[in-house]
């Protein structure tokens, strides 16, 4: 059988994302610094990305948070892709985005809005989150948190590091999170 | 249990070959690709009231074929025959029966084509037609004796 051709599959494409019918758009950014990205973005703006993605796993895990109808089409994560060159050109020191949270708790939601007021290049610790949101005990609740950032980089958890300075974890691993804060030139 | 309901991506990527070259066949190269954007714009617009992920061949398949069929009868005069249903060996059956079955009430039509050209199972002609297998084979009695009172 003659494969589909690639103008007609693109085409198709980039009609299902114009008929606003998808519960995601999906892409894949290959070669970025960091590796492989795989990206969802909904109508509401973007709501994952994912370091060194499998892609079966991560469309299961879309469609059930967000509706079956899940496709890849590069349009609706062009804005990302561009913003997501120039940070990691170093020209591009904070996001423009529309972001969709809908899917994480409200806990969630607070602490990641918070997040969001960490400034390029600097760090913050757990504690000092936890206690930005109420409840300086909470440092271990802000990790998790952070593990489960549904979109890093983006929304910058690899600037929240240990009380003693340590870079303690990060849910795309250390060595990621090293490069993003020397990229920052948070460390040296 | 009910198989659950892949990703659009992936029964895109598993049925878009097989619809194209269905298409290429029933309704020539030229037409297929409008066809084909149809079709899964349409399977897209139905895919999340779905129950589940069983027959999706079967289902997109028949979407296509409803496609054709339409596209077809817009472009003819409404019952002129076509000029010879006979048909030459090795096409496939559903090709012979679609302009046969071109006057019966669409879900008899569906049921026939599906059965008789596509040798599908009436559980499976009754979830592409979103009804049951008992359905699904009344449908098609029913078209296959309309079909012969017509041929009278």
């Amino acid at each position: 059988m003659t494969p589909v051709p690639v103008t007609l599959d693109e085409r198709f494409r980039a009609a299902a994302a114009g008929s606003g019918l998808l519960d995601v758009a999906f892409d894949v950014f290959e070669d970025t610094p960091v590796g492989p990205l795989l990206v969802g973005v909904t109508d509401h703006g973007v709501c994952r990305i994912t370091f060194d993605p499998d892609p079966e796993l991560e469309l299961e895990r879309l469609a059930r948070l967000y509706g079956p109808r899940v496709l890849r089409s590069f349009r609706p994560a062009e804005r990302l892709h561009r913003e997501l060159d120039e940070y990691f050109a170093g020209r591009r020191r904070a996001f423009d985005l529309e972001l969709d949270l809908r899917v994480a708790p409200e806990y969630h939601r607070r602490v990641l809005a918070e997040l969001t007021r960490v400034e390029y290049g600097h760090t913050t610790t757990y504690g000092a989150l936890a206690a930005r949101t109420g409840n300086p005990r909470a440092a271990r609740a802000v990790g998790t948190v952070m593990n489960r950032n549904p979109v890093p980089i983006v929304l910058p958890c690899h600037r929240v590091v240990g009380a003693n300075g340590s870079l303690t974890g990060y849910g795309g691993g250390l060595d990621r999170k090293e490069l993003l804060l020397r990229l920052e030139g948070a460390i040296l | 249990m009910a198989v659950a309901m892949p990703p659009f991506e992936t029964f895109y990527d598993t049925h878009k070959d097989e619809v194209l070259a269905f298409l290429q066949r029933r309704a020539g190269r030229e037409r297929a690709d409008d066809l084909f954007q149809d079709t899964f714009l349409r399977a897209l617009r139905a895919y999340d009231r779905l129950e589940h992920g069983e027959h999706l061949r079967a289902w997109v398949l028949t979407i296509a074929g409803r496609l054709v069929i339409d596209g077809a009868r817009r472009e003819r005069p409404h019952g002129e025959l076509v000029a010879d249903p006979a048909t030459e060996d090795g096409r496939p059956a559903y090709e012979e029966l679609a302009p046969l079955t071109d006057g019966l009430p669409p879900k008899e039509r569906a049921a026939v084509v599906l059965r008789y050209g596509y040798d599908l199972g009436y559980d499976e002609i009754g979830a592409a037609l979103g009804s049951t297998e008992q359905a699904a084979r009344q449908a098609a009695s029913a078209g296959v004796r309309r079909l012969r009172k017509e041929q009278r």
